[in-house]
């Protein structure tokens, strides 16, 4: 029975995602220029938050190293910038972010629960202080100016990002792989003696999550135009992503993605109509998410949804 | 040649010799009972075969291969599984999915998610969980969280399988049935390590048992000589109670 009515609503899933893409892809030729960066910014916590949940989501390994990749990434194009075309700027924001993931990644994924939470949060700080020395002491310089694209092509890098990020999350999560991550947050030992590489599998997903990160951070840091350490690591990136993911639920691929998308528009929303309250608002909601909403706002849907047809039934 | 060959394996635990300069073959094919009081390493020896716990000295040797050293999940694709103590399932997800995940990482690493998924569902129906396929894990009674854990193994392919009290909770008519699932996983020609405190299995199905006590073999042979060997009886009983005897 399930599988048919999962059949018969398969195409009409697919149309719908299709057109929600072709209008988001479109949205730059008729939305005004203030709905184009807000939908950047949207997408810009959409793809950390994807990437964060795409490892901590099955694995239970709580990273909040996302603002050293995001400020990675950030920093590559500022070094970058001038001498590269951007497309190639962000590939290379993508692959420090990468390379540096699996390195910290193959170091402490041996850490469990606070000891991984602490140090991967310790990352963001070593490299910010890292970064304000050398910049100090090294090249004598305390901020950068990055050069800027236009708003539209930011815009339409942040899509094609997060296009080529949900494929990836779509594709691990339904493969063995994800699968294998399940299990490991289910239980490690147990899923290491059924003949899985655990160190190798956690490694590299992370440093897919950490390309991803990178990438966005490249790209955001051409609308900036000035940067330094202590924009490029804000600590706040490394917890934005983990409050969304619960706020959205991460039972679900799109659970993210609403979570990222809701929460930075309410972001906008209470900054602009409170300026002085917001960050008190924003508390007071994000305790009711986690207070009343365990599954986050994709549970709430299923919950209701689930009312309803139920009721549908009742009638007939 | 042994399917398992350990020589001098040690262990010590801080001070404590958890298992120490223990030998001991296995032959392909073969039902081995491994017994001893608590604590008297059994589990040790399983965790060393199957690589959780690494030996201070000696080595193991698989199918003439050695494997002393290797990572758990290197073991698991040359083709020896294991069950834990305390039964170690996925517990959120569906019974399944459990097993799928051995198809997709065991021996043969190559499969197919059609494939995996029909093997699983084939090794469900051999223990008996086909009714239970999208349960979750953790919704399971205990006898069946243990039949679980050993379609899940088998789902990896071994050759050796290492059982670790299996029928330990198990009421009268749940290990009668888990002993005739053993028997039934000896007829795939698996070989099969068990450790059991319950004795009518180990004594019925058991071709050759080992006893261990405090880290060292006490005794070996078939369940016969071990029942009759003094060793054991004062190891088991104490040593007045033989004496009084």
């Amino acid at each position: 029975m399930d599988r048919v009515r999962g059949i018969s609503k398969r195409p009409f899933l697919l149309g719908l995602l299709l057109l929600i893409l072709i209008s988001l892809a479109t949205s730059p030729l008729y939305a005004a220029q203030y709905t184009v960066i807000l939908l950047t910014s949207i997408f810009m916590y959409i793809v950390i938050t994807v990437s964060w949940t795409m490892f901590s989501g099955p694995t239970g390994y709580i990273s909040l190293a996302s603002a050293a990749f995001f400020g990675v990434g950030i920093y590559t194009s500022a070094i970058l910038g001038r001498a590269l075309p951007l497309p190639f700027v962000i590939c290379i924001g993508g692959l420090v972010s990468f390379c540096l993931a699996l390195l910290v990644g193959a170091l402490t994924l041996r850490l469990r629960g606070i000891y991984f939470v602490m140090f991967t949060f310790g990352l963001v700080e070593l490299l910010l202080h890292f970064i304000l020395w050398w910049e100090v002491n090294i090249t004598g310089t305390t901020g950068r100016v990055v050069p800027t694209v236009s708003n539209t092509t930011v815009y339409y890098l942040m899509l094609i990002t997060f296009v080529i990020l949900m494929l990836t999350a779509y594709f691990i999560r339904h493969s063995k792989f994800g699968l294998a991550l399940q299990s490991i947050g289910e239980y490690e030992e147990a899923a290491a003696h059924r003949g899985i590489n655990v160190t190798a599998l956690k490694t590299i997903t992370f440093a897919i999550s950490a390309l991803f990160m990178g990438a966005a951070g490249a790209i955001m840091a051409t609308r900036w135009t000035y940067i330094d350490p202590r924009i490029a690591f804000n600590p706040l990136v490394s917890f934005m992503p983990v409050l969304m993911a619960i706020f959205g639920g991460m039972g679900q691929l799109y659970g993210p993605i609403i979570g990222a998308a809701v929460f930075t528009y309410l972001e906008e929303f209470l900054i602009t109509r409170f300026p002085y309250y917001y960050m008190l608002i924003f508390g007071i909601i994000m305790v009711v998410a986690i207070l009343y909403l365990p599954d986050g706002l994709v549970g709430l849907i299923q919950k209701l949804w689930k009312r309803i047809s139920e009721s549908k039934y009742a009638d007939t | 040649m042994p399917i398992l060959e350990g020589k001098g394996v040690t262990k010590y635990f801080g001070g404590l010799a958890a298992v120490s300069n223990l030998d001991f073959t296995v032959e392909q094919g073969e039902l081995l009972g491994l017994i001893g009081p608590n604590g008297a390493g059994k589990t040790t020896v399983f965790n060393l075969i199957s690589a959780a716990l690494v030996p201070k000295s000696g080595t193991i040797k698989f199918k003439g291969k050695n494997i002393t050293g290797l990572k758990p999940y290197k073991i698991c694709r040359m083709g020896v599984a294991r069950t834990f103590q305390s039964v170690k399932i996925f517990a959120n997800m569906p019974v399944l999915d459990n097993v799928v995940l051995g198809s997709f990482f065991g021996v043969s690493t190559g499969n197919s998610s059609a494939d995996a998924v029909r093997e699983a569902t084939e090794l469900l129906e051999f223990v008996g969980l086909s009714q239970l396929k999208a349960t979750p894990a953790k919704d399971l009674t205990l006898a069946n969280q243990k039949r679980l854990e050993i379609a899940g193994a088998l789902a990896t392919k071994p050759e050796l399988l290492l059982l670790d009290e299996i029928m330990a909770g198990l009421n009268s008519t749940e290990v009668a049935q888990a002993m005739e699932l053993v028997s039934r996983i000896r007829d795939k020609k698996i070989t099969i390590i068990m450790i059991e405190h319950v004795m009518k299995a180990i004594m019925n199905m058991c071709e050759r048992i080992m006893v261990l006590h405090h880290g060292e073999k006490i005794a070996e042979g078939t369940p016969k000589e071990v029942a009759t060997s003094k060793k054991v009886i004062e190891v088991y009983l104490g040593e007045k109670a033989h004496a009084g005897s």
